[in-house]
């Protein structure tokens, strides 16, 4: 057993925290939190020029094959740095879907353009209020084309291609679920940016009508693909709330430090002080356990569907946590737009949402959990 | 990153298992699983002795306390081999709650100040169960502030004579030996006039009386001291240096119990599969399931923490501040699951014997027991205290007894 990330692995952790400290300021985050850009160009041409975007893609695919683990490492840091970029769309989601299930042709066309930053892709799986679920999808499909209406698509407005959930029949089972890829530039798109918690990430509505759709993966296996993306995609975002957490631990802890009243830094009364000690706390517990859901999304291993949940549930409740704690500890100010510390309550809570909510989370544990004792 | 065992550490299991396999004292399974927080009771059988007995078998074939030095009784395992070794042990483990405080606290202490001869003369038979130690530390004026003690020690030629008293000191009427910290000098700020020893429990001069504590047990103990011999070869550390001896005896607890508090969790999870609500099993109830969710996470967040704890330690760094999560997030943890359990219940929770309370009345046991485990080995606050302080770097509290000659210090709150 080691617990523990390797040198090399840090040694990469160090250079994404470089590059990210130079290239993506808060400034940027909020350059594209108050509109002036839909996502940061310069910082997506630089990730990919760093091998950012291609580190789990295979070399035959153009990326650089490192693995999940460096990939892990570098979700953390954009997690931490709030990277207003479609990351997570394009390489934990779109990408994933890619590599388990697409054509060789497939992979052949997509893959490179993610690696080389040229491709933006997403998934479109919700429509509208409620958890992830076949029953939920009414998007349809039939003679190689797509009807009916996606929201929210994270990305879905920037990107160039989107992965969509149809539905492919109608026995009211799993079954009646397909994928399809769909060129988003094709025409037969309609795709509306929406306001959202989180305006450093983008959200769109993605309206259909008659959009052609290439079928992903084999015919009603849509949902089981989907599942296992999520789980893998669940982990990564955990990384990316892990990130986040730490920092606005950090921006607490620093305040504290710098703060005068009554005499004394804020940082030495006890009140202050087990606030920040609580969320250590958190912080420190959501990482353990996505550390579990690192080894088991690198190895594949049988217990990733309960390690994904687990790291799910405990980095978003430490990301809410330390992001409303930070706002705390800094009085007033944590509540201006001037200080940082919304753009990382705002990010907590967008992160909490995407991929399904905390109670659909805490449903598949239990029921992973309850399973494997079972069994 | 890797979780699976190596092929040396797959041996190590193997060959733990095996022994545990031929020699566990398989009759005590059954109540040993069922045991919970506060409680473990064997019928028609003396706790103490299916303890020793376990511990002396286990030493005579090298597997008590395995990561100890050969020499002082262990069988020098790796820190990852000893969590392996735990692991195996599993139910059989709960026997050893009467030797944690000497093998966990005490035997690091001798093992850091005595001298080579003491070591090989009392370690082992601590290893072996044959001795059991106890940590005279708290007193009624220094519990959480231990600094603040009184018990005198004064030099007598080559003897200190102590005077005073100790509380809460669990198992004082079944152990042999004793660390004690004692005050040799009342006339300097109260961390430096501190100095520490070891002593026979069974000195002239030792009264142990037993405290009936709130869970009905009497665990722990008040231990007065008049006029007890305590030879000066019997001192660890430096006389005036038993602050930074009890130091190491604070580190190695945060180590030995942080990592292993009780959650509750595995209880509940395996009591929420078979109780039947009015809706069904209560597994499927939408609010059952959200509570349980949020504490497996806790649940497998500190275990995964201990394990990365292990993995700094087997690659040479020392255990650390951040170790004092283990108990401060297990403790209130346990506390609400039996809340919560007895709250499933309904009107019948408010049992509590083994026969007729729901669950052979584990919750209710946890429930009176789990106030404890928030005080002892470091209140909640105090372990808050620590990580702001020694792990995220805030200030140290304001000490107004800092600079002060301890014989100066206030000893009533309200005048
Ligand atoms: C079951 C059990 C077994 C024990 N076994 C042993 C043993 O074997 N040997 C031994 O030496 N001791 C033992 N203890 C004693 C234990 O270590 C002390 O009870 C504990 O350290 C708290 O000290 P206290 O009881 O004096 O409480 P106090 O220190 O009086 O604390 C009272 C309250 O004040 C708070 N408080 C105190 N100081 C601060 C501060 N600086 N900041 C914020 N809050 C503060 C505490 O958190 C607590 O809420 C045991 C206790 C228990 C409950």
């Amino acid at each position: 057993m080691n617990f523990d990330f390797s040198d090399d692995q840090k040694q990469l952790r160090d250079q994404a925290r470089r590059f990210l400290a130079e290239k993506c300021p808060p400034k940027a985050v909020r350059a594209v939190l108050e509109g002036k850009a839909d996502y940061d160009r310069d910082l997506w041409k630089g990730l990919a020029e760093m091998g950012f975007l291609g580190v789990a893609i295979p070399e035959e695919y153009g990326g650089t094959g490192a693995g999940h683990l460096e990939l892990c490492v570098i979700a953390e840091e954009l997690g931490r740095a709030l990277a207003p970029v479609p990351f997570s769309s394009t390489v934990y989601l779109a990408a994933e879907v890619l590599l388990l299930a697409g054509s060789e042709e497939q992979k052949q066309k997509w893959l490179p353009k993610i690696s080389s930053g040229e491709a933006i892709g997403t998934l479109a799986l919700f429509e509208g209020t409620g958890n992830p679920s076949p029953q939920a999808i009414k998007v349809a499909a039939a003679n190689g084309t797509l009807t009916g209406t996606k929201k929210p698509v994270a990305d879905g407005a920037i990107a160039d291609f989107a992965i969509v959930a149809a539905r492919s029949g109608n026995s009211g089972r799993e079954t009646d679920i397909s994928l399809f890829l769909v060129d988003l530039k094709a025409g037969g798109v309609d795709a509306k940016p929406l306001q959202n918690v989180d305006p450093s990430r983008q959200q769109a509505e993605l309206t259909f009508a008659g959009a052609k759709a290439e079928p992903l993966g084999a015919a009603n296996e849509g949902w089981s693909i989907l599942s296992r993306v999520m789980d893998r995609a669940a982990v990564l975002i955990a990384f990316e709330q892990v990130g986040g957490a730490d920092r606005a631990l950090e921006m607490g802890r620093d305040y504290a430090l710098d703060r005068i009243a009554f005499g004394r830094p804020i940082g030495s009364f006890q009140a202050v002080k087990h606030i920040l000690a609580d969320m250590y706390v958190s912080a420190t517990l959501a990482r353990s356990n996505c550390y579990y859901g690192a080894w088991a999304l690198s190895t594949d291993a049988g217990e990733l569907p309960e390690a994904a949940a687990a790291a799910r549930i405990s980095a978003t409740q430490a990301f809410q946590h330390c992001s409303k704690q930070n706002i705390q500890v800094h009085g007033g100010m944590g509540f201006t737009w001037e200080f940082d510390c919304h753009l990382y309550y705002r990010r907590s809570n967008a992160l909490a949402l995407a991929l399904g909510s905390q109670s659909y989370w805490e449903d598949q544990l239990i029921d992973r959990m309850r399973k494997k004792n079972a069994a | 990153m890797n979780f699976d065992d190596t092929p040396q550490e797959a041996e190590f299991r193997a060959k733990a298992r095996a022994w545990i396999d031929a020699n566990a004292p398989k009759q005590y399974e059954e109540e040993l699983r069922k045991a919970s927080l506060g409680r473990v009771q064997l019928k028609g059988a003396n706790i103490l002795e299916v303890a020793k007995a376990w511990q002396k078998k286990k030493a005579d074939a090298g597997w008590a306390v395995p990561h100890w030095p050969k020499d002082y009784g262990g069988r020098g395992a790796t820190p990852i081999e000893r969590v392996i070794w735990q692991q195996e042990e599993g139910v059989y483990g709960k026997l050893g709650a009467l030797f944690i405080i000497g093998q966990g606290m005490c035997g690091p202490t001798m093992m850091a100040f005595a001298s080579e001869d003491q070591k090989r003369y009392y370690l082992p038979p601590l290893a072996s169960g044959e001795n059991i130690w106890c940590q005279l530390f708290s007193e009624p004026a220094g519990g959480s502030d231990v600094a603040g003690l009184r018990t005198r020690a004064e030099k007598d030629g080559d003897d200190w004579i102590i005077n005073g008293q100790k509380i809460w000191t669990s198992g004082a009427h079944y152990s042999d030996y004793g660390i004690l910290i004692t005050r040799t000098d009342p006339t300097v700020p109260k961390h430096k006039g501190l100095t520490m020893f070891f002593l026979d429990m069974r000195s002239k001069g030792v009264e142990i009386k037993p405290i009936k504590q709130a869970n009905g047990n009497s665990d722990f103990n008040e231990v007065y001291f008049t006029d007890v011999r305590i030879p000066d070869s019997q001192r660890l550390g430096a006389v005036g240096d038993g602050w930074n001896v009890s130091l190491t005896t604070l580190m190695n607890e945060r180590m030995s119990i942080g990592a292993n508090v009780a959650t509750g969790f595995p209880e509940l999870f395996e009591y929420c599969n078979s109780l039947m609500l009015d809706g069904g099993p209560a597994i499927e109830d939408r609010a059952v399931r959200s509570k349980l969710a949020n504490w497996a996470v806790r649940a497998s967040g500190l275990k995964y923490t201990s394990f990365r704890a292990i993995s700094a330690l087997s690659k040479g760094e020392r255990p650390g501040p951040e170790n004092s999560i283990g108990k401060l997030v297990a403790g209130s943890m346990i506390q609400d699951v039996a809340m919560y359990a007895l709250d499933l219940q309904g009107a019948g929770g408010v049992l509590s014997g083994p026969e007729d309370a729901e669950a052979a009345g584990k919750f209710q046991a946890m429930l009176l027991r789990s106030p404890a485990t928030r005080v002892e080995g470091g209140t909640d606050e105090i372990l808050r205290n620590i990580i702001a302080e020694r792990v995220l770097g805030l200030p140290g509290d304001i000490r107004v007894d800092k600079d002060v000659p301890f014989n100066q210090i206030p000893t009533r709150g309200r005048a």
